[in-house]
């Protein structure tokens, strides 16, 4: 990792979030330092209820930290991250609006005229393999299509970071490997960084440059930063069963372990 | 609202833009409807010939036909229904856009839903048929007192619709249109606006419904024209042929509307996932 601060895509120096609760607040992560250098792909991972999703929070500028600071590209980040397109955990398609247009959508925000916004948008549908749904609202659709069409509505704008919040954690297995892939090709040689969430240590491993463990809530922590040199471009098929992964595995879980003990402690 | 992505198998999808499948009527169902209708119609008419019911005030069947398809046939009843329609439709308009802004104002600025919150709970709470005299008094006999008195009518089912679809709009999509870029405008325009226009599709058959209302009790308490100045004319004559007869018209006029009301509302929501609103009229 170098230390040249304009390499930096995202850094949290210090961030504290908390969350207002009738009880006084809730202090969701505490004193988190991140650093995530421009086109690197980094995980977070961390047993559920610890703050991962709040953590993206503060990088898309969405929750502004309770202590610490936000930079982006070196500078503070005030409002909204505009440099971050933002793959929600939920489902944050508009209902009403056909795959076309929620795909097309972040273009009409910027004034693209119809015909340019929908000939991209239709060559995006096609690169996610929703060919021939275009005119279909999001409820007509599976799960791992409207994750499609969310990968499509984000990826479009061709925003410089990606933050992703378990986008394929409420698929099944077989859907989930092929979305993985798909990942991987449309990332590589895109330079974009990606800030990538999950609660699933063989995703988090396999797909990334490094990964970041966070502690068990309330006021997580980081606990580690595990780089992962596995070579790219990776087979994501072949690469869980490679010596390599096993070790890095290995090494991560035993840490993980803890805090879902932890975290299993403090809910039973 | 928000539907969850729970796993769903990819292979379990719905093509491209399913209908609705209809919902079939089983014909047991039917021929006993239609059953009902004739016993009762059969059984009213019989009696009134036989003298069991008295005639003047129960009026029979056959003669309320008559009547109706004699006013049809001459054509007098145009006018009133006419008369009739375009009130309801201003205040619905009227009624609705009212509704939409001060929802929305309402919904989107904290300090006014504080200020406005009890005054709005007691407008509400007021019975509003006491207020059609005091229309007629400040508006005339005119349609604008009919109109005025279904605004007040059709105002409060938009307001409350509007107000509740822009609260509970789902953060997610919000925060996502606002990370796609979305400006305020932007953001009420393609968000809070569908948001809330489903609540108030949602309820289009009850404002529809009241506007009706709101014009034919206007009418019945002072006009010159419409429905429901047909019908109070009929009871001033004992005419309750006449009264009947006005009931039957008013009757079939709002079915008709409820069924092009039910078109409308299903094109417009037609993004919406199907869910079994089989409600035959309009409940009010
Ligand atoms: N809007 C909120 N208000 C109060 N508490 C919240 C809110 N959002 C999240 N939390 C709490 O903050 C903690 C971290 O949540 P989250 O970041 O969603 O966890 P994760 O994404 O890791 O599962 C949880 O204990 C959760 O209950
Ligand atoms: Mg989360």
């Amino acid at each position: 990792m170098g230390d040249d601060p304009v390499a930096r895509a995202v850094e949290l120096r210090g961030v504290t979030m908390a969350y207002r609760a009738r009880d006084g607040d809730y202090t969701a992560v505490s004193d988190v330092d991140l650093a995530v250098d421009r086109g690197r792909f980094v995980s977070v991972v961390g047993p559920t209820g610890c703050g991962k999703s709040t953590v993206l929070n503060a990088v898309a500028g969405l929750l502004p930290p309770a202590a610490g600071e936000v930079l982006i590209e070196g500078q503070p980040l005030r409002g909204l991250n505009r440099k971050a397109g933002y793959m929600f955990q939920q489902d944050g398609l508009l209902p009403w609006k056909t795959v076309l247009d929620n795909v097309a959508f972040g273009l009409q925000l910027r004034g693209t005229s119809k015909s340019e916004r929908d000939e991209l948008a239709r060559d995006w549908i096609t690169r996610v393999g929703l060919a021939g749904f275009e005119d279909s609202y999001p409820h007509q659709l599976s799960g791992g299509m409207r994750k499609r069409t969310a990968v499509a509505q984000t990826w479009i704008g061709d925003p410089e970071m990606l933050l992703m919040d378990e986008p394929f954690g409420a698929l099944d297995v077989q859907t989930r490997q092929v979305m993985e892939n798909e990942l991987l090709t449309l990332w590589t040689g895109t330079e974009k960084t990606v800030l990538f969430v999950t609660h699933d240590l063989d995703e988090a491993i396999s797909l990334s440059d490094e990964v970041v463990l966070l502690s068990a809530g309330p006021a997580s922590r980081i606990v580690g930063t595990y780089p992962v040199d596995l070579p790219r471009p990776r087979n994501l098929l072949d690469i869980r069963t490679s010596p390599e992964f096993t070790e890095i595995y290995r090494a991560i879980w035993s840490d993980l372990r803890d805090e879902v003990m932890k975290t299993y402690e403090r809910i039973g | 609202m928000s539907a969850s992505v729970e796993t769903t198998p990819e292979t379990r999808t719905t093509g491209p833009v399913r209908r609705k499948p209809r919902r079939k009527r089983r014909p047991a169902v039917l021929i006993t409807q239609i059953a009902v209708a004739v016993f009762v119609v059969l059984g009213w008419e019989l009696c009134a010939r036989a003298g069991i019911v008295d005639e003047f005030f129960f009026s029979k069947p056959s003669d309320i036909v008559s009547r109706t398809i004699d006013w049809f046939a001459t054509g007098s009843i145009w006018e009133h229904l006419q008369i009739t329609l375009v009130e309801a439709a201003l205040a619905l308009v009227i009624g609705g856009l009212l509704g939409l802004v001060i929802g929305f104002l309402l919904a989107r600025v904290e300090f006014i839903a504080a200020v406005f919150d009890p005054y709005i709970k007691v407008l509400n709470a007021l019975p509003r048929v006491v207020l059609a005299p005091i229309f007629l008094l400040w508006f005339g006999l005119g349609i604008w007192s009919k109109v005025a008195f279904g605004v007040t009518l059709v105002f409060f089912i938009v307001f409350f619709n509007t107000y509740q679809g822009v609260r509970e709009v789902d953060r997610v999509v919000v925060d996502n249109a606002r990370m796609l870029g979305a400006k305020e405008g932007q953001l009420v325009r393609h968000v809070l606006l569908p948001s809330a226009l489903t609540w108030i599709f949602s309820s289009l058959h009850i404002s529809v419904g009241f506007a009706i209302v709101g014009a034919v009790v206007g009418e019945y308490l002072g006009a010159s024209k419409g429905v429901g100045y047909l019908i109070s004319q009929a009871e001033g004559t004992f005419d309750t042929t006449g009264v009947f007869a006005g009931m039957f018209v008013l009757s079939a006029v709002v079915l008709v509307v409820d069924v092009a009301v039910n078109r409308v509302e299903r094109y417009l929501l037609r993004w919406k996932p199907s869910q079994d609103n089989n409600f035959g009229g309009g409940q009010r």
